[in-house]
């Protein structure tokens, strides 16, 4: 599996035979804290690539840096070859790099169709003066209405599509904001922990939608920070401790990675501390 | 007694409630629909009656000139004010509005501005000009208590009219899919950026449309009257957001309704206190309390509206039930 994907040994920042993402010396600092600090890294095209780590590794904020959400203070990325840094969080998506949120962000109080709608690109009537004429627009409106639809249909959403986006449950909004990420017809889908807060049934439903944009060619980064739950799923896994890159590589491989089993339980759990020795210390 | 209920119904129909209605639009979309916080409608409204008038009056322009000019200066408010503050969470949107708009007032009332503006005492005499496009023959028109001038009926029917075409295009625009994406900016930026959408661009846009109609109404405002720096205060800009959230901030027609039954309560309220005290009903007010008692019915009344309709008159109440 390796090297289906990799060029050479699973180390941190090996490169890939086809990679969509390539970043370069990212970094970015919160005061005193080195929140991210990535040296070189690669996502392979066309896989479904998890990004994990115990909570404060940075993933979140490195997510928001490649999204053009948060600049950092040093360090560039190429999309698919163009350069990315610098970009626009809007153009980042337009580019075909779409993102989703940690916390879920329906559009409340506008209906699950009008937030599928609102995804989609190249509506004429998004411009101010094309929308005072209807006629402008309404052939685009009922292509995307069609698709949103069939998206809809495939999240089993369709039933709610008139109802308020506030009205669904949590894991129903994390179903609406992936099939709206779709409306935008991505090439990568980056999904910031897509299975937080989901009850355990719908986490299968969810699983199952993220290998469907594999299949559908799409490359998929998305951040959890439970290990098993990206085993099943992912092709790749990157693991991130304290800002950094510290083990890449197959699923499997990177489960037994000493290096990763430090970062998630502490570099010192398998040195016994020893009954007698906190009993004094107290 | 009848003319008491003439003054309220004449004040429903005022050219200057269609003003107030218009202002309102403005706000309505801006906060109704893209959540943006404009405390400063009433600066808006004050380069409207300030630009008309003294492009009328110092730069001799003609009418459709002057309205041009103070749109043009409008925008550029709008433009400057945004800059700063759309990139920012929507509180500061409010501290910028609120103080340009006091600062304008101070700068247009200072004795040093006197030879443009007035100074204190204002302006007047630009209006000629409007009222020479008035096609209605002169004479007296109306029947029993409403009984108007053809300048009266004029200034009635172009605000009017002018009332219903804002609210066409309130209405057109926020059903087109750019009001989707205003509407989405006000529920979340954030996921409206994800989308591929340019968050800044939208919200520019809709911070000037929303003030080029406080422009108008500004324009509509003064042509009856004169342009007088105390009217520009920050209570302008509360009347009208009190309007707004009396008929409901989210509602194309909500502004509009609002401006009338604010005018209507508040000529209403007046007017019956005042026959009140006339007639030893009322013995523990003065007349010259009524006044002030006025507003505290108005507000009275803004308060149990809030309580037990907060959504205002035409809001949906199903979009309440998701603020938690």
């Amino acid at each position: 599996m390796a090297n289906e994907i990799a060029k050479g040994p699973s180390v941190p920042g090996v490169a890939k035979h086809d990679p969509i993402l390539v970043v370069d010396n990212v970094r970015k600092q919160f005061g005193g804290l080195v929140a991210v600090d990535v040296e070189h890294l690669e996502i392979p095209r066309g896989m479904i690539t998890a990004l994990i780590g115990p909570n404060g590794a940075g993933k979140t904020t490195f997510f928001n840096l490649l999204t053009g959400f948060d600049s950092p203070d040093s360090g560039s990325w190429t999309f698919d070859g163009v350069k990315l840094s610098g970009v626009p969080s809007y153009k980042v998506a337009r580019m075909g790099m779409v993102r989703t949120f940690q916390l879920t962000k329906s559009l409340n109080l506008l209906s699950v169709l009008e937030n599928m709608r609102l995804g989609a690109q190249k509506q004429p009537g998004e411009s101010i003066w094309a929308a005072l004429f209807k006629p402008l627009w309404a052939k685009n409106e009922k292509a995307i209405t069609e698709r949103a639809e069939e998206l809809l249909t495939r999240f089993k959403l369709d039933t709610k599509s008139g109802d308020f986006a506030a009205s669904l449950s949590g894991g129903q909004r994390k179903l609406l904001e992936m099939a709206r990420a779709l409306m935008t017809q991505p090439r990568m889908v980056m999904l910031d922990e897509p299975m937080a807060g989901v009850n355990p049934a719908l986490t299968q439903s969810l699983l199952e939608h993220v290998r469907g944009l594999k299949d559908e060619g799409m490359s998929v980064l998305f951040v959890e920070h439970d290990m098993h739950m990206v085993r099943n799923i992912s092709d790749w896994v990157i693991v991130m401790a304290e800002g950094k890159v510290v083990a890449e590589g197959p699923p499997n491989e990177v489960m037994k990675n000493p290096a990763v089993i430090d970062a998630y339980l502490g570099a010192h759990h398998d040195s016994d501390l020893g009954a007698d020795k906190i009993a004094k210390g107290n | 007694m009848d003319l008491i209920f003439s003054n309220a119904v004449n004040a429903l129909f005022d050219p200057m409630t269609a003003a107030y209605a218009i202002a309102a639009i403005g706000i309505a979309l801006h906060f109704g629909f893209t959540g943006l916080l404009n405390f400063g409608q009433a600066s808006f409204m004050a380069v409207g009656a300030y630009g008309f008038a003294i492009a009328t009056i110092s730069f001799h322009l003609p009418f459709w000139g002057a309205v041009a000019v103070s749109l043009g200066l409008s925008a550029l408010l709008a433009f400057l004010l945004g800059i700063p503050t759309l990139r920012l969470r929507s509180d500061y949107l409010a501290i910028v509005t609120i103080a340009a708009s006091e600062m304008l007032r101070y700068v247009v009332s200072t004795t040093s501005a006197q030879p443009l503006t007035g100074g204190p005492q204002g302006l007047n005499n630009y209006s000629t000009e409007f009222y020479g496009l008035n096609p209605i023959p002169a004479g007296t028109y109306g029947f029993w208590n409403f009984t108007y001038s053809e300048r009266d009926v004029f200034i009635r029917v172009v605000s009017w009219s002018l009332v219903i075409v804002f609210a066409i295009l309130l209405a057109i625009l926020v059903r087109s899919p750019w009001g989707r994406v205003i509407k989405g900016i006000r529920e979340d930026e954030d996921a409206v950026r994800s989308l591929g959408k340019n968050v800044y661009a939208y919200k520019m846009q809709s911070l000037i449309v929303g003030g080029l109609m406080g422009t108008i109404a500004g324009i509509l405002f003064v042509i009856p009257r004169s342009v007088q720096p105390g009217n520009y205060g920050t209570q302008l800009t509360f009347f009208l957001w009190t309007m707004l959230l009396l008929g409901g901030a989210s509602t194309v027609i909500g502004s509009v309704i609002g401006a009338m039954i604010f005018w209507g309560l508040l000529s209403l309220s007046d007017d019956l206190l005042r026959a009140g005290v006339d007639n030893g009903v009322i013995t523990f007010l003065t007349n010259d309390q009524v006044g002030t008692i006025r507003f505290m019915i108005v507000g009275l009344g803004l308060m149990l509206l809030v309580i037990f309709r907060p959504q205002g008159i035409f809001g949906n109440k199903k979009e309440l039930q998701f603020n938690g």
